[in-house]
């Protein structure tokens, strides 16, 4: 039987995954990944952390049970060299970003995946709920999980079919109940604990404050809050107080249409506010394009788009520019473009793959609007 | 996965031997008595226990009352420093402290403590590359107000014997005690306090085939000491807390067969570990034995890869049925370059490298065969890797 190393945190997700490759008769090894996070004040107890020695003690103990080997492995220099330092950048250029989507192109699915293949492991698991199938052309097809509120195939787009060809999803034909009834089958001391958060290596939840601290010193500068003419209307206390789409905070006193903020200049560090109309956009353009099958597809195509992780598939078109970026014309304007945000892009339940949201200059560029 | 399993990790901890678990047995449910009681189950226990501490004197070449059972190697070197140190405070005799940055962490942590909490300054000694501290380094660094200096006997991380006697002597002609970490060394180099010349000594039962959690502290008479544990005044004082009889009779049972048999099992050490590092030095690149080459623990073989994690080195040899240890290497996954190769003059590029080999009296040749066979695939294949993910 091959051998495949399951990528262990801990939690129920992973613990099942591990249990049922064993059950399967792989060879299994189980790997935790110790990443870097903030050292947090002793009256922190880190809840929305990962690979605490709590986590990595049930994560042993579950390793233990299935009488896997485990080992963890020291990741806290390149993730925060590349994952830690990109979020921190990405913020300073006035972006949004998804760590996890970088985690899994620069750590999860590279990093850790070389280190399992040099270990002698034919595959990489993970309890990730997504589903990997195999065209009739011997493509791999990356798939949403069978239970589509817990579907992770978002922060996945950014897999290779090389990368495909090496990865397992054991709990990605399985939904929530039934991967804590495994896990209670299988006697797992797992069974009831809560999912893990994003943005892991905080100390406190509070990526803000963490901006303040470890970002660039006039990261938090104040400046204007301008309207789509260019006429200040208030002044803002920082850009990374600001997300697409609010409302409230804005402290923009006067009467007249509700004002929500629709951009972030940081080249000006201006907050820009507009009305519920000018919001609402009904195209982008995505940058850092992974195609699943390693192409674009030929000419523009029908799809469903997710502009951030819980976002619902929106129907739009697809067109493939020729500098390998992607313009999305959506059916309908959506109110929370993001940039910096993946944008990801699906036929039905399978995801074609997916890019980052770029920041637009001037909404009637020419790429945009041709 | 292989169904080979080659234990080379005995400077962590040995099994224990099957005639030490005999000799325990009768002292957990039978003899179950408190050596302190007046009662015949008392006395039994009492007498189990004495006759462990005379066969232990006389392997030490001491007398009885100058042995403290202790809970194990930590205990007893924590002890010996703070026992000596605070006690010399007390009298005026003086606070300084001799340690170098090769010792185990029960020692350099402690100094540390000793310094930050209780002001007792410790000068750390420069050894050589290769681990050595010679009398003269010594001698340089002893001044009038020193009241002790700990040095290792053989150390646990590249097999370096230091030429304690000699040592010894100089701490004498200063006034200063000298104290040693016998832990590794028990069981295969001669530990007879008065040719070695020591006021104390400190060892563990688990590192020659005893039982874990027990220990004993050599210390001379005369020798000021405070103890750390106070209470019901066992031990004279010294060391207070019931006495663990089962574990203190298996570790006397243990040192008895180790001096008994020592001369059986040195050679075959020396024969395993010859083999080994020769083998390992020819047929790899970029590696280094660690410590000395021959002036070396008998079973111990330590070397360090250029440009290897040592965590994943452990991960890749226990894939292939190998145990060892490294320094640098950490179960929680946060290694960090080990102490004592930054100490010996290694830079980052090797410091995280190290690999500790220890065999034992289950080793044989065609373990340490396998051993070899293997070992230049799996260095090649980590080195590919950590070119790779750089």
């Amino acid at each position: 039987m091959p051998t495949v190393v399951v990528a262990m945190s801990g939690g129920v997700d992973s613990s099942v995954a591990a249990a049922l490759l064993v059950e399967q008769g792989y060879t299994v090894i189980g790997m935790m990944m110790r990443l870097w996070s903030e050292e947090t004040a002793p009256d922190l107890t880190g809840h929305n952390r990962c690979c605490t020695p709590e986590q990595m003690n049930d994560a042993r103990r579950v390793a233990d049970m299935l009488d896997i080997p485990f080992y963890v492995l020291d990741t806290r220099d390149v993730f925060r060299n590349k994952i830690v330092q990109f979020f921190i950048d990405q913020h300073a250029d006035g972006l949004t970003p998804n760590p996890c989507l970088a985690c899994n192109m620069h750590i999860r699915f590279d990093w850790l995946l070389n280190n399992a293949l040099a270990l002698g492991a034919d595959y990489l698991a993970t309890g990730h709920y997504a589903r990997i199938t195999q065209s009739a052309e011997g493509l791999f097809e990356l798939r949403k999980g069978h239970s589509l509120e817990k579907d992770q195939s978002y922060v996945l787009s950014v897999m290779t079919q090389e990368q495909l060809r090496h990865t397992l999803f054991p709990v990605g034909d399985y939904i929530k109940p039934q991967v804590r009834e495994l896990a209670a089958k299988f006697g797992l001391p797992v069974a009831s604990k809560h999912d893990s958060q994003d943005l892991c290596f905080l100390g406190d939840g509070d990526y803000r404050r963490f901006l303040r601290e470890h970002g660039p010193v006039d990261l938090f500068m104040s400046g204007p809050i301008l309207n789509r003419r260019g006429e200040q209307v208030g002044t803002h206390d920082g850009l990374p107080n600001y997300t697409i789409g609010q409302r409230k905070g804005l402290g923009i006193s006067g009467s007249g249409d509700p004002l929500y903020v629709i951009d972030l200049d940081r080249q000006r560090n201006a907050v820009i506010v507009g009305t519920r109309d000018e919001l609402g956009r009904d195209r982008l353009v995505a940058g850092r394009v992974n195609w699943i099958a390693g192409a674009p597809p030929s000419g523009a195509i029908r799809a469903e788009v997710k502009i951030r992780y819980k976002a619902k598939p929106a129907p739009a078109m697809l067109e493939a520019l020729p500098d390998g970026r992607v313009k999305v014309i959506f059916d309908e304007s959506l109110r929370d473009i993001t940039p910096g945000q993946g944008a990801v892009f699906y036929d039905g339940d399978r995801c074609l793959g997916g890019g980052l949201i770029q920041r637009v200059e001037h909404l009637e560029s020419a790429a945009i609007s041709s | 996965m292989p169904d080979r399993f080659i234990y080379l990790d005995h400077s962590a901890t040995t099994p224990v031997d099957e005639r030490v678990v005999a000799a325990m047995m009768p002292y957990f449910s039978e003899i179950y008595g408190n050596p302190l009681s007046v009662h015949r189950l008392g006395r039994k226990a009492e007498t189990g226990m004495e006759d462990a501490r005379d066969k232990m004197a006389k392997i030490l070449n001491c007398r009885p009352d100058e042995i403290v059972f202790t809970s194990g190697g930590s205990e007893g070197d924590n002890l010996a420093l703070r026992g000596v140190a605070l006690a010399s405070q007390q009298l005026g005799r003086g606070t300084h402290l001799i340690t170098s940055p090769l010792e185990h962490n029960a020692i350099s942590r402690t100094a540390q403590q000793l310094a930050g909490v209780f002001g007792l300054p410790t000068t750390f000694l420069r050894p050589d590359h290769r681990g050595n501290i010679t009398p003269d380094i010594l001698r340089e660094a002893i001044q009038e107000g020193t009241v002790l200096v700990s040095l290792m006997l053989a150390n646990n991380e590249i097999g370096t014997i230091l030429p304690i006697a000699e040592l010894a002597a100089v701490a004498h002609e200063k006034g200063a005690y000298f104290h040693t970490d016998a832990v590794q060394a028990t069981g295969q180099l001669d530990v007879d306090v008065q040719k070695l010349g020591v006021d104390l000594l400190s060892m563990s039962a688990h590192k020659f085939y005893g039982p874990k959690g027990v220990g004993a502290l050599f210390v001379r008479e005369g020798v000021p000491l405070l103890p750390s544990q106070t209470g019901g005044s066992h031990e004279s004082g010294r060391r207070s807390g019931t006495h663990n009889v089962p574990l203190i009779v298996g570790m006397a049972t243990a040192l008895d067969i180790a001096y008994a048999e020592r001369d059986q099992w040195v050679p075959h050490f020396i024969d395993l570990r010859e083999h080994l590092i020769d083998s390992v030095l020819s047929t790899i690149p970029d590696v280094e034995l660690t410590g000395e080459r021959h002036d070396r623990l008998p079973s111990h073989a330590s070397f360090v890869f250029k440009y290897v994690n040592g965590n994943t080195l452990l991960m890749h040899l226990d894939m292939k049925g190998i145990a060892a240890s490294s320094g640098s290497a950490c179960k929680t996954g946060n290694p960090a370059p080990s102490e004592v190769l930054l100490a010996l003059g290694y830079d980052h590029d090797w410091a995280m490298g190290g690999l500790r080999l220890t065999v034992g009296r289950h080793t044989t040749h065609a373990d340490i065969d396998y051993v070899i066979e293997v070992m230049p695939k799996v260095i090649e294949g980590v080195r590919r890797f950590s070119r790779v993910s750089d």
